[in-house]
C-alpha cells in the first residue's frame, strides 16, 4: 500500500452557534467565534488515499482525476461560502472544523473510491487546517496508515 | 517505541511513458508528465526510523548515519539526475512519486544497524507526497 496525500486551499464564512444554547452559553462556549455576523478563514485541506501502485502507470491514483474529483465535490461547494447558509448540512450542525472534516471525508468517499477504475483505492484520511495552528484530523478507523504512529 | 525522522533533498527530472501504451493513451494518462524531454522537482525525503531509546546513548540510533545512509544511497543516486535515464530503478518503470518512495524503502531498509525503518515520505512539491510503511 502506497498512500498519497495532495493539499488543497479554500476560503469561507462561518458562525459557531448551536440553536439549542441560550445565547449566554452561546457566547461562553463559542466566544468570538459566536459573533452574529460571521467570519472567516482560509482552510488548508490535506487529503490522503491509499492503494496499490498501477503497474501500467506507476501511479495509485490519477491526479488529475484526484483534482476533478476535488474541484466538483468539495471546492465547488465550498470555496468563497457561507457555510451556515449555502451548504445544506450546516443548517442544523454547527460548522466547526471537526464537523467540516467529517463533512468532507462523506463528501470524497463514494467518488473516490469509484475512481479507481476496479483498483481498490481508500480515502484514508482528511486533514484540515483552520488556521497555520489549528488542524483536525479525520482518519477511517480501519485504515492502514500511521500504524502506532499517532 | 520512538520515532526520528531526517529530511533530505534532492532535485531531478523525470518524465512518465508506458511503452505498452500507444502514443495517445500515454497522452491521455499522462498528460503533461508525458514530455520525453522531461520536467523537474526539486524532492523531499523523510525518512523515519522507529526503535527504542538506547539508555547509554539516549538515541534510537546515530543521526549521522541515518544522514550518511540517506546522502550515498539516495542523494548521490538520484540528485541531478534524469530518473528515467540515469536510475536503473526506472529504466523500465515509471519514476514516479510513488516508485520513488518503495524505491528509496529499498534502497535504505537493509542498510540501516540500528531501529527499523517506519516510514518512507517523498514530497514531490509542497502540496504532494506519498508515504510508503513498507507493506
Amino acid at each position: 500500500m502506497v498512500y498519497l496525500t495532495r493539499r488543497y486551499r479554500f476560503c469561507a464564512g462561518h458562525r459557531l452557534h448551536n440553536d439549542m444554547l441560550s445565547v449566554e452559553e452561546n457566547r461562553r462556549v463559542y466566544g468570538k467565534c459566536n459573533n452574529p455576523n460571521g467570519h472567516g478563514h482560509n482552510y488548508l485541506l490535506e487529503v490522503t488515499v491509499g492503494g496499490a501502485i498501477d503497474p501500467a502507470t506507476g501511479m495509485v491514483l490519477d491526479l488529475v482525476a484526484l483534482d476533478g474529483i476535488l474541484a466538483e465535490h468539495v471546492l465547488e461547494k465550498l470555496d468563497h461560502k457561507n457555510l451556515n447558509l449555502d451548504v445544506e448540512s450546516f443548517r442544523t450542525r454547527v460548522p466547526t472544523t471537526e464537523n467540516l472534516c467529517l463533512e468532507i471525508y462523506n463528501l470524497l468517499r463514494d467518488p473516490l473510491e469509484k475512481a479507481g477504475s476496479g483498483r481498490c483505492v481508500r480515502l484514508e484520511r482528511v486533514r484540515l487546517e483552520e488556521t497555520s495552528l489549528n488542524s483536525f484530523e479525520w482518519v477511517d478507523e480501519h485504515a492502514g496508515r500511521e500504524k502506532g504512529m499517532r | 517505541m520512538i520515532y526520528v525522522t531526517r529530511r533530505a533533498e534532492f532535485s531531478a527530472s523525470h518524465y512518465y511513458h508506458n511503452p505498452d501504451f500507444s502514443p495517445e493513451e500515454n497522452r491521455r494518462v499522462f498528460g503533461k508528465c508525458h514530455n520525453p524531454l522531461g520536467h523537474g522537482h526539486n524532492y523531499t525525503v523523510e525518512a523515519t526510523v522507529g526503535g527504542v531509546i538506547d539508555a547509554t546513548t539516549g538515541m534510537v540510533l546515530d543521526l549521522k548515519e541515518l544522514k550518511t545512509l540517506l546522502e550515498q544511497e539516495v542523494i548521490q543516486l538520484m540528485d541531478h539526475k534524469f530518473l528515467n535515464k540515469e536510475v536503473p530503478a526506472f529504466a523500465h518503470k515509471n519514476p514516479t512519486t510513488e516508485n520513488i518512495a518503495v524505491e528509496i524503502w529499498d534502497l535504505l531498509a537493509p542498510k540501516l544497524t540500528h531501529g527499523k525503518l517506519h516510514r518512507i515520505r517523498v514530497y514531490e512539491t509542497p502540496d504532494l507526497f506519498v508515504d510508503y510503511y513498507g507493506d
